[in-house]
């Protein structure tokens, strides 16, 4: 871990850079603590913060961009010919940094010198058995080409590591020295230290949209990939998902996109009514204890993670279900509809329960809101509770409910263990909520778990995947926020 | 005012006309009646949502203690086991490298002259031969046993006692799992294996005890469902908080005093803001697929490390940590502020030196709540590899934790619950038992930081 | 107007509306209102003033049983409507506030239209058979709310929409709307700007022809310019109550003549 030590070097140098700061900055008023314009200690932070700061800074990025330009210095060196129909250098590069790694690990501990090393011949030594003793697995055996390739990354990754360090500590001793060079009494290291913890903040704010334009980014380019390789129109637009890892598959988003709407709707169903009754018993009709016993209750429900409820689907709801609709003549209802505990219906009343709270605690919030006067009004009126929650209440708190509701639905839309586990994996559009189906986020899943090949489009359509439900999650609650944050400046 | 002036009549004659409430008011009108049963419908329908959310988390609940306390317990069968020298050092000269070279299969012979041997000695009568005994026995006795010779060496020669796992079908069949009727198609036991455990049982060879393996175990193969163990997964959920409080913490805390006390009312702000709330919702497997692309595929840091999980962690807690910081900033009254100000501090040292603290308890419950969301959190780390290999060795240094592949509970949980055999479902459930024993206590120290510290200004 | 003008009312008694005895109201441990007796009579508005946190307000709120909706609020004593015990437990509040209308400080019409807002009453406690007979009462209503003419033209407008003061005129002709007997009005004007206070005064004097109106007010002027009894509250004792000209020009209590000449409230 060179990087590490290298941090370790930096520290090091930060905290000698605040000792001997704080030092320095005494010693120019003579001791005398009240001669300097700032604390003593901003002048260490000062010193320490400048040696620390932009090394660091360097050194992050260094390490984000220096795989990137290794990797395009050497798919260079790599003939045309080893690309595959249909496939992209991406998958020989892996190899090459796979071969690359086994001769590091084979150097460390001490099977091969570091010339040997450097001097290995595909042609005489078997190099994948000689790694493969080494605990370092090598999907085929070494061409020549791919081990020149891979000796060129370690040797451009060698030198790029050394002159990372030498760059790194150099600006970090540039750094130390000029700030210490300024450190006089009357220098402002308060002001100068402020700046730079403003400038730290700003950055730390700055990780959110970081995160975002990530988001966007990392799946944007893998999709456009996937439709260089695969239609668009058949993703959009087509009719079957039917992947098959020898090409030519049928990737529709359209089956799983029924899947996911049908699943979040019958969750809708089990979770708005009763998240919204439950809100308006404890808002409007609850006594003090009930409201203070019932509500962290239902909020523990909000809190369960939902491997549990996955779990809950797949064990206990799913063959609850095919007892009741599936067993035939041994079952409740003596039918067979049902042939898997995977259903919609499974899924989807497991992901209501999970909702519940979700619903209640915002509607609560949002009725909460409503004025106290409106309510007076109407029951100054002679309306009884009901009367007034049905044709005032409600119907004042609807935008804000609404708002709500499109939470939860984003929420449903974007849920994944409890459809992993319960909802089952067959891509199809049919009204029968006792069907297994499958959705989006379970077929992400499954496309980028086991073994994945991110030349393949049935890889990379997890990644077409991903943006689509992003786009639909979060126009949802772009939507959502609108309408609750105007419903609450309604009624501020 | 001129409507009144033109219809003085009108108003005359409406008032002295008889009133529509002219009953008493001691009688309920018809329609009062039929407007109080509406009522009394409309408050049963809040009653029953109520009770439907509070049954269902009793089912929730008791679902889960009643089909995962299995998984704590575990049935032993105690042995009498004769290390036989000329089988595990045909030299005699203890040296480990040549006991090594004996592999599993030579101990197997041992357990089975074990079990026969305490057959005999119980007096009981079976047809069933050696090795149809130790069937009884888990896969994971011979390992047992070997790993106890490696150690010690010396004991070789010497009868020793052993506790070893029975098999899961064993231990079903202990706990009420598995009965005499569900095996009829089972090839892994036998009617007349179970005589010879009924009869264990009788003698007190055969007991069901506490298992703390399970708690601090390993994860074992399809075959073993009785040796698997959450232990390892733990120090993965572990390593992983590890990181997710070193980034999430600091970071977090920087961006709300940013964003709370120094960003400037303008358009980047807006973007930060409505950023972080958007983020806040943003499926957790997006982030699992950004982890995908970003750290592993660009990156090229190890599938299956903690740190890679950390890192998305961190970035899908990050909004939760915001979000609390602030609330817990903006609590905290302006005035301090002023006070620092007005004795020449300057902002900075106002927010470090007065409002910080003061918002610090506020910080910590915020921050626990949004470790224990990333705990409970399963969807990213299934893109990220963390599911579908067997955590089996417990990491021994910190960059071994943190870079070596391993496991997290909730991945854990879901891979026992993805294996064919039932008896992996209970070890699934006793996971999560563990691991909502965590999430409770987490949440717990949270509200009683909350309380303690709370404060009214 | 002016004070003075009080003194030419013509003071004149009518049957007993509403009648108070020994009414105690206790807001969990505090001790709100304290043996109050008071008559209220028919087609007369009574004023009730005093300092804020007098009780006036809450003394209002039991005469239509409004407290009810408030958990720790307790009350004991006798009020009777007509001969009849409104704390009996046979008398359901929803049908008593039908017959006690009443008005909020400030005006809160619901986010509906102004038909409907108007409608709402009549609707609930089903006093109109069909459509026509719905229309003819909202009219009526709003005609006096004294808000006809302004409004009839946008019956479709939602209430919310309307000036502070249309909104309190709009929250009188819904109260009126369910042909209560009793007017309670909780500091009608106190949100309302001078003009539209005179407007809600002026209306005042005219329900008077048709109802008991209750007013609480803080503003000794409007209790002189629309009521011909008051009653004033302190520290939740009802210190004195009688004609409004009496008691503005020669109140018995030394605390009533405290209050009147601004020494305390």
């Amino acid at each position: 871990m060179p990087s590490f030590w290298l941090v370790i070097v930096l520290i090091a140098l930060a905290l000698a850079g605040f000792v001997l700061g704080r030092k320095r900055a005494l010693a120019t008023a003579g001791g005398d603590m009240k001669q300097l314009h700032s604390l003593p200690a901003y002048y260490g932070h000062h010193v320490a913060f400048s040696a620390l700061v932009p090394a660091l800074a360097v050194l992050a990025i260094w390490s984000l961009v220096q795989p990137s330009l290794i990797e395009n210095r050497v798919s260079d060196m790599v003939p045309a010919s080893f690309v595959e129909e249909g496939h992209t250098i991406d998958l020989i590069l892996t190899d090459v940094r796979r071969l690359a790694d086994g001769l590091d690990a084979a150097v460390a501990q001490g099977a091969l010198s570091e010339a040997q090393a450097a001097d290995l011949d595909a042609g005489t030594t078997d190099i994948r058995a000689l790694l493969g003793d080494l605990g370092v697995a090598l999907g085929a055996d070494v061409q020549p080409e791919i081990l020149a390739a891979a000796q060129s990354y370690r040797g451009l990754s060698d030198t790029a590591s050394t002159a990372k360090a030498a760059v790194v500590i150099l600006l970090a001793l540039l750094g130390f020295g000029f700030a210490y060079q300024r450190t006089h009494k009357d220098f402002r290291a308060r002001n100068v230290v402020e700046r730079g913890v403003m400038a730290l903040l700003i950055v730390a704010a700055s990780l959110a949209i970081l995160t975002t334009v990530g988001i966007v980014f990392s799946m944007l380019f893998e999709s456009l990939n996937f439709f260089g390789l695969h239609s668009w129109r058949d993703f959009f637009f087509g009719g079957t998902w039917a992947p098959n890892f020898r090409g030519d598959s049928d990737l529709s988003i359209l089956p799983l996109l029924w899947g996911t709407l049908y699943i979040s709707l019958i969750a809708l169903l089990v979770a708005v009514p009763i998240g919204l009754f439950a809100a308006i018993y404890l808002s409007e009709y609850a006594s003090a204890p009930v409201r203070s016993f019932a509500k962290p209750l239902l909020e523990i429900l909000a809190g369960i993670p939902t491997i549990v409820y996955g779990l809950f689907a797949l064990l206990t709801v799913g063959p609850m279900l095919v007892t009741i609709f599936g067993k035939g003549d041994d079952g409740v209802l003596g039918v067979e509809w049902m042939s898997g505990a995977t259903s919609v219906l499974t899924a989807g009343l497991v992901m209501g329960i999970m909702l519940i709270p979700f619903v209640s605690s915002l509607s609560d919030d949002i009725i909460n809101a409503v004025p106290q006067a409106m309510r007076d009004g109407s029951l100054g009126l002679g309306a009884t509770r009901s009367e007034t929650v049905r044709q005032v209440v409600l119907p004042a708190a609807l935008p804000g409910i609404v708002g709500a509701v499109l939470l939860a639905a984003s929420r449903a839309i974007g849920e994944t263990m409890i459809v992993v586990m319960g909802a089952g994996a067959i891509a199809k559009f049919s009204a029968n909520p006792l069907e297994s189906m499958t959705t989006i986020t379970t077929r992400i899943v499954s496309q980028l778990t086991g073994d994945t090949d991110f030349a393949s489009p049935e890889t990379l359509v997890a990644f077409a995947l991903g943006l689509t439900l992003f786009v639909l999650t979060l126009g949802l609650n772009v939507l959502a926020l609108y309408i609750v944050r105007t419903y609450r400046e309604q009624y501020d | 005012m001129s409507d009144i002036s033109q219809t003085p009549s009108q108003i005359a004659t409406a008032g002295k006309a008889p009133s529509k409430h002219a009953g008493s008011l001691l009688a309920q009108s018809p329609h009062t009646k039929k407007r109080n049963a509406a009522e009394r419908r409309f408050r049963a329908y809040g009653m029953a949502a109520i009770g439907v959310g509070l049954l269902m988390l009793l089912i929730l609940v008791t679902t889960i203690v009643g089909r995962g306390t299995g998984a704590f317990q575990q049935t032993y069968v105690t042995l009498n086991v004769e290390l036989v020298e000329k089988k595990l050092d045909k030299s005699g000269t203890r040296d480990l490298a040549a006991i090594k070279k004996v592999t599993t299969f030579g101990y197997a012979p041992l357990i089975r002259d074990a079990v026969a041997a305490k057959v005999a000695e119980l007096g009981i009568e079976t047809d069933l031969k050696p090795k149809a005994l130790a069937g009884i026995l888990s896969k994971d006795a011979a390992a047992t046993l070997r790993a106890f010779v490696l150690e010690n060496p010396d004991q070789i020669g010497e009868t020793v006692e052993f506790r070893f796992l029975t098999s899961s079908r064993v231990d079903g069949y202990m706990k009420g799992r598995v009965s005499r009727d569900s095996i009829a198609n089972d090839k892994n036991i036998s009617p007349e294996q179970l005589d010879i455990v009924d009869a264990m049982v009788g003698a007190g060879t055969l007991e069901t005890v506490f298992n703390l393996d399970f708690i601090t175990g390993a994860d074992a193969s399809d075959a073993r469902p009785e040796a698997a163990g959450m232990g390892v997964s733990m120090l993965g959920s572990l390593f992983m908080m590890l990181v997710v409080l070193a980034l999430a913490l600091p970071i977090g805390v920087a961006a709300s005093i940013y964003l709370e006390e120094f960003a400037p009312k303008n358009w980047l702000t807006d973007i930060i803001e409505v950023n972080i709330s958007n983020l806040a919702a943003v499926p957790s497997i997006v982030f699992g697929i950004l982890g995908l692309a970003v750290f592993i595929n660009y990156m090229h840091l190890p599938m299956s490390a903690p740190l890679v999980g950390g890192l998305v962690l961190t970035l899908m807690t990050l909004p939760t940590i915001i979000i609390s910081t602030r609330a817990a900033l903006k609590a905290v009254p302006p005035s301090i502020r002023d006070a620092a100000l007005g004795v020449g501090a300057s902002r900075m040292q106002a927010v470090f030196h007065h409002v910080l603290p003061l918002a610090a308890p506020g910080i910590l419950t915020g921050t626990i709540i949004g470790l224990a969301q990333a705990l409970g959190e399963t969807a990213p780390l299934l893109l990220i590899g963390m599911v579908g290999f067997i955590a089996s060795n417990a990491p021994e240094t910190l960059a071994d934790g943190l870079l070596s592949p391993n496991s997290a509970m909730p991945a854990q949980i879901y891979e026992w619950a993805k294996r064919a055999d039932p008896a992996f479902y209970e070890r699934a459930w006793g996971g999560i038992i563990i691991l909502l024993i965590f999430l409770v206590t987490m949440n717990t120290i949270a509200v009683i930081l909350r309380r303690r510290f709370e404060r009214r200004w | 107007m002016n004070q003075i003008t009080a003194l030419d009312k013509t003071v004149q008694t009518n049957k007993t509306k509403i009648s108070a005895r020994n009414v105690n109201v206790h807001y969990g441990d505090s001790h709100a209102i304290k043996d109050v007796n008071v008559e209220i009579e028919d087609n007369t508005v009574t004023a009730f003033i005093g300092p804020s946190g007098c009780g006036k307000s809450t003394f209002l709120r039991c005469l239509n049983r409004m407290n009810d909706t408030i958990d720790i609020c307790r009350v004991t004593g006798d009020i009777q409507i007509d001969g009849e015990n409104i704390y009996d437990p046979r008398v359901d509040p929803v049908q008593l506030r039908a017959k006690v209308g009443m008005v909020f400080q400030k005006p809160n019409p619901f986010p509906k239209s102004i038909y409907d807002n108007v409608a709402y009453g009549p609707r609930i406690h089903g006093l109109a058979a069909n459509k026509a007979e719905l229309d003819e009462i909202v009219e009526k209503s709003l005609r006096r709310g004294a808000i006809w003419e302004e409004v009839k033209d946008r019956l479709d407008a939602p209430g919310t929409g309307l000036s502070g003061g249309q909104q309190q005129r709009l929250c009188i002709a819904r109260a009126v709307a369910t042909e209560p007997e009793v007017l309670l009005m909780d500091e009608p004007c106190s949100a309302l700007d001078p003009i539209a206070t005179a407007q809600i005064e002026e209306l005042i004097d005219e329900l008077r022809n048709s109802y008991s109106v209750v007013i609480v007010t803080h503003s000794m002027q409007q209790a002189a310019r629309v009521s011909q009894k008051t009653a004033f509250f302190h520290l939740g004792n009802l210190v004195e109550f009688g004609a409004t000209g009496q008691i503005f020009t020669n109140p018995e209590d030394p605390r009533t003549e405290s209050y009147i000449t601004g020494r305390i409230g």
